[in-house]
């Protein structure tokens, strides 16, 4: 339960940190709050030649709103998130999602832009991620490129991130007037979720005009659920209405299987918590003034 | 692949410390083993068990998933520390009133964790402080006197009680 050996460098500048990335690629491995690589490191499911320590990068801090878009940094961790003015007046989906992660201990350490690049299936930032449209911005020594979040989750903890490459920040556009609903099942408040739902919807006197419907925990990756969307789009919210996205969902969804869930009953959860988001959102459009 | 050691200075619980470490070595085994303060204790060493909750620079971290050449220039405390300042020192005897423990082998981690409420300040229903400690695992499932504990010494300092006991 030791880690193995390894070469480590605490990097003081982004050049440093994107040269070393090109000269050991996939033997290098980024440190920034450590949440999920140290654990990985202990119990040596991973064994990185070179640990290269962001932590120490003032340019990968940071969260701010301009433009009509707010940027995360890379190493904004869970506690600053949770705190930030800017994200309780412009990304309340963020807000309701970020409580939901982990523990205080690790909330304190861990980081938005780890929670992103990591891409763990039932990680609840990616979902949000998704569900707001954001772009991920990534840089190697050759330059810059934005990611959106639709092309950027691959799979199970793989994304379209080169290995040369470092996550500098997240870009969120900022839409008004959309409702945001988010809802997980663990065993324990802070367990890794089994079932989870991130929506965001543009409700008009109750009925749903439009929206994203992203589900996460189930899948092997966040997933938007377009049919159930097509299926439920334009109608007023209500019981009927969420047993037609009940109905649908097994079109968008084909949970994983393993020890936690078998795949019928994540598909199971994935619709009670469907039912319930939808009479949430439902319950929330008719208090227009109420804010979550 | 040669033991790689780095140099680092910090403060633990309040003393200047330098010394070379192995830059794999954790921060828990760090204290435990290079300084002897064994009150922070190594339960799963994977961030689930809580049993290594310390401060790093005030705030509530796992020591078993910092590497101690992380720490450099900052500031721990352990257990030792917060029991040398009678800061949880009403929390620490309210543990001893109700029976908070039973092996013992959680109660410094509870206690960190526990201080990070009382530090807060203000009451907090039976189901929040569960919520809380859902980070910290108790083996002997005492969990219900641990509650006891933290609810008693909550309501005595919003009562304006003082951690004086």
């Amino acid at each position: 339960m030791k880690p193995a050996k390894f070469s480590y460098v605490r990097a003081d500048g982004l050049a440093q940190v994107l040269e070393l990335l090109r000269q050991n690629g996939a033997e290098a491995q980024i440190l920034a709050g450590g949440q999920s690589l140290l654990p990985a490191l202990n119990m040596r499911l991973a064994q990185p030649k070179l640990l290269i320590d962001i932590n120490r990068l003032e340019a990968l801090k940071g969260i701010s709103f301009e433009a009509g878009q707010v940027r995360i940094g890379a190493l904004a961790r869970h506690v600053e998130v949770a705190a930030s003015p800017i994200v309780c007046q412009h990304l309340p989906l963020i807000a309701q999602a970020v409580a939901h992660v982990a523990h205080l201990a690790v909330r304190n350490r861990g980081t938005f832009g780890g929670s992103i690049a990591l891409a763990d299936p039932a990680a609840e930032l990616p979902a949000c991620a998704l569900a707001l449209d954001a772009r991920f911005v990534v840089a190697s020594s050759d330059g810059r490129r934005e990611i959106t979040a639709a092309d950027f989750f691959k799979g199970v903890q793989a994304t379209a991130r080169r290995s040369d490459e470092l996550l500098i920040e997240t870009l969120i556009p900022v839409r008004q007037g959309r409702t945001p609903v988010f809802l997980e099942l663990a065993r324990r408040h802070g367990d890794f979720a089994i079932a989870g739902l991130a929506f965001q919807l543009l409700l008009e006197h109750g009925v749903l005009a439009d929206g994203r419907l992203v589900y996460f925990a189930s899948e092997d990756r966040p997933t938007l659920a377009l049919r159930t969307l097509a299926a439920i789009r334009g109608q007023r919210l209500g019981p009927a209405t969420a047993e037609a996205a009940v109905a649908a969902l097994a079109e968008d969804l084909a949970p994983i299987d393993n020890a936690q869930a078998s795949a019928k009953m994540r598909l199971h959860l994935q619709s009670v918590l469907t039912r319930r988001a939808l009479a949430e959102a439902r319950a929330r459009s008719t208090e227009p003034t109420r804010r979550p | 692949m040669s033991e790689e050691t780095m140099p680092i200075s910090l403060t633990v619980n309040g003393e200047s410390v330098s010394r070379s470490v192995p830059v794999r070595q954790h921060l828990v085994d760090f204290l435990r083993t290079e300084l002897g303060l064994t009150g922070t204790h190594l339960g799963c060493e994977h961030g689930s068990c809580g049993a290594c909750s310390l401060r790093v620079d005030s705030l509530l971290v796992r020591g078993c998933l910092m590497l101690a050449v992380q720490t450099d220039g900052g500031e721990v405390v352990t257990i030792e520390g917060l029991d040398a300042t009678g800061e949880i020192a009403d929390l620490q005897a309210a543990f001893v009133e109700r029976n908070a423990l039973q092996c013992g082998f959680c109660t410094p981690g509870m206690l960190m964790a526990a201080a990070e409420l009382v530090r807060a300040g203000g009451r907090k229903t039976r189901a929040e402080i569960r919520t809380h400690l859902a980070g910290n695992f108790c083996r002997c499932t005492g969990y219900h006197a641990i509650v006891d504990a933290i609810a008693a010494t909550l309501d005595r300092r919003a009562n304006g009680g003082s951690n004086r006991v």
